[in-house]
């Protein structure tokens, strides 16, 4: 397969009419006290794939996904969204955060049905779904648990499993797994593909992990950063139905691994 | 499973239920023993010290506890708590109202943050017992320079604790709710609230002790009436068992009334079926 075309950075005036689903044109973000965060990004997200933001801390991946959230507003530029301008968070999108973000005073099934809460679904149905992803996320059993008694590869089941039961098209995954141990984290990136192939849903995920981005990835983005800039994307290319020590011996993984790493290491320093 | 400690959301101390599950009939009954061995003590030492006598005004334990029972039985100390307990209640209730809700808002609005704030910290800091003489000047000698001794100690700390309680919520969280496109006043009522349920407890805990202190000094300083007038009465004609008895009743009663408050709160918390998320 491919392992190096770039069709995801596209000029800010080009408006393809590919099945992108999310649309940034020239996202540029820069703070009060004049550090530019973002310069002039834009991207193309393919429906249905998963999409790493990968780079060295600083580069503003983890900027990106919030402005792509509708958490933050970017100083300039437009997230078109199912050709549909962002203003703001939306049903659409649904977040995973790094730290979990689970109320700790509230328990495994409200967590999970906490999203379905604010939109008023009524307690029943929002806790049948809730208990529906619980199942798919590995978590059945824990719905009584409060955080504070889950480690933290199962609060982050939790956390997907709050996304997942807002039904939206998209899951915007913020270095989800990297407040976790490393065995640990290789079992929620298997589990993580084989919920993907059930939920089929287009994920955008930032890591600062090469290997995860790769074994997890349709296309990798390859951010710089002081300013944050896209560089280059590479698509794996693998078979994403074989087994993960397959996909983890493959030569085009293997290969995609040193690509990333030696366009990487000239931005480091 | 591993467990990860990481920049997390707050971790609760384990709740009522965790605790309850496991332990056999002596380690669930240990920290009562302790307690009373603690009593003992405290009792003991306070009946030897007497005894010598350290101070010709610091009757023994025993004598102290003889006075109050006769205190009890001549009615006096309940006549004296029938003047003493209204109002104290009163400002308490003024404090639990007005005090929780000054901290919320304050927590919640910059502009009354502003203009609340450095009252509050004036009037946590301020000499109390100097100022409270002076409540007779706009207040008279009534029940309502009672209420208000009784606010001005108790609701300074209510507002104070309810204001950082919310003032602490974690950021992240406000974050899921708005990504999850909850609305401002979701984000107040389902999560900022709640995170700040065991510090608003905390705080009228601290506020009931307040409010004891502030009944206890109007009575000294302002009004000779109720339980202040035994303590200032029975100290002037060198009754001192009495007086001690008097303040013994008080400190009884207060710790009563905490506990009652924490044991409200563990209902409170186990209704809405919550972890109590005291830090």
């Amino acid at each position: 397969m491919n392992t190096n075309s770039s069709i995801a950075a596209v000029p800010a005036v080009n408006d393809t009419t590919s099945d992108a689903i999310i649309k940034a044109r020239g996202i540029t973000m820069r703070y009060p006290n004049g550090v530019t965060a973002l310069e002039e990004v834009s991207l193309d997200i393919p429906r249905g794939e998963l999409v790493t933001l990968l780079g060295p801390s600083g580069c503003g991946k983890t900027t990106l996904l919030k402005i792509i959230a509708g958490l933050i507003e970017p100083t300039a530029g437009e997230i078109r969204v199912n050709d549909k301008t962002v203003h703001g968070p939306g049903p659409d999108r649904a977040f995973v955060f790094q730290d979990f973000a689970l109320m700790p005073w509230a328990t495994v099934l409200r967590n999970v049905a906490f999203g379905l809460e604010l939109r008023g679904v009524p307690r029943e149905k929002r806790e049948a779904v809730a208990r529906h992803y619980i199942n798919e996320v590995g978590l059945s059993g824990f719905e009584d648990k409060y955080p504070n008694e889950l480690s933290g590869g199962m609060r982050q089941r939790a956390g997907l499993a709050r996304a997942l039961s807002v039904d939206a098209d998209v899951l915007l995954m913020d270095e989800p797994f990297s407040a976790i141990d490393e065995q640990m984290r290789r079992k929620l990136q298997e589990d993580l593909l084989s919920l993907l192939r059930v939920e089929k849903k287009t994920v955008i995920f930032v890591t600062h992990s090469i290997e995860e981005a790769v074994y997890l990835s349709d296309e990798v983005v390859l951010l710089t950063r002081h300013p944050g800039k896209v560089v280059k994307t590479v698509r794996p290319g693998m078979d994403r139905n074989a087994s993960p020590d397959e996909i983890r011996r493959d030569r085009r993984y293997l290969d995609a691994v040193d690509d990333i790493w030696s366009q990487l290491k000239q931005y480091l320093r | 499973m591993p467990h990860t400690t990481t920049a997390d959301v707050s971790i609760p101390s384990p709740g009522i239920a965790a605790s309850a599950r496991h332990g056999g009939h002596l380690r669930r009954h240990a920290p009562l023993l302790w307690k009373l061995a603690s009593f003992a003590l405290f009792f003991g030492l306070w009946e030897i010290a007497g005894r010598i006598p350290i101070s010709l005004a610091f009757p023994p334990f025993s004598k102290v506890v003889a006075a109050l029972a006769q205190l009890l039985y001549s009615g006096e100390l309940l006549k004296a708590y029938a003047e003493t307990l209204p109002p104290l209640a009163a400002g308490l209730l003024i404090t639990a109202v007005f005090g929780v809700a000054c901290g919320v808002i304050m927590g919640l609005s910059r502009i009354v943050e502003w203009a609340l704030h450095p009252a509050m910290v004036i009037m946590q800091t301020a000499p109390m017992a100097a100022i409270i003489p002076l409540i007779t000047f706009l207040y008279g000698i009534g029940v309502t320079a009672k209420i208000i001794a009784v606010v001005i100690l108790s609701l300074p700390m209510v507002a104070m604790n309810c204001y950082s309680g919310i003032r602490q919520t974690n950021a992240s969280l406000l974050e899921m709710a708005r990504s999850f496109m909850g609305t401002r006043r979701q984000q107040v009522t389902k999560i900022i609230l709640p995170h700040a349920s065991g510090m608003i407890f905390a705080g009228l805990r601290l506020g009931i002790s307040g409010g004891f202190i502030g009944i206890v000094l109007a009575e000294l300083l302002i009004t000779p009436t109720g339980i202040g007038d035994i303590i200032s009465y029975n100290r002037s004609i060198a009754r001192y068992p009495e007086m001690f008895a008097a303040i013994l009743s008080i400190i009884l009663l207060a710790t009563l009334v905490l506990t009652a408050v924490q044991i409200i709160e563990r209902r409170v918390f186990a209704a809405l079926g919550q972890q109590h998320s005291q830090k």
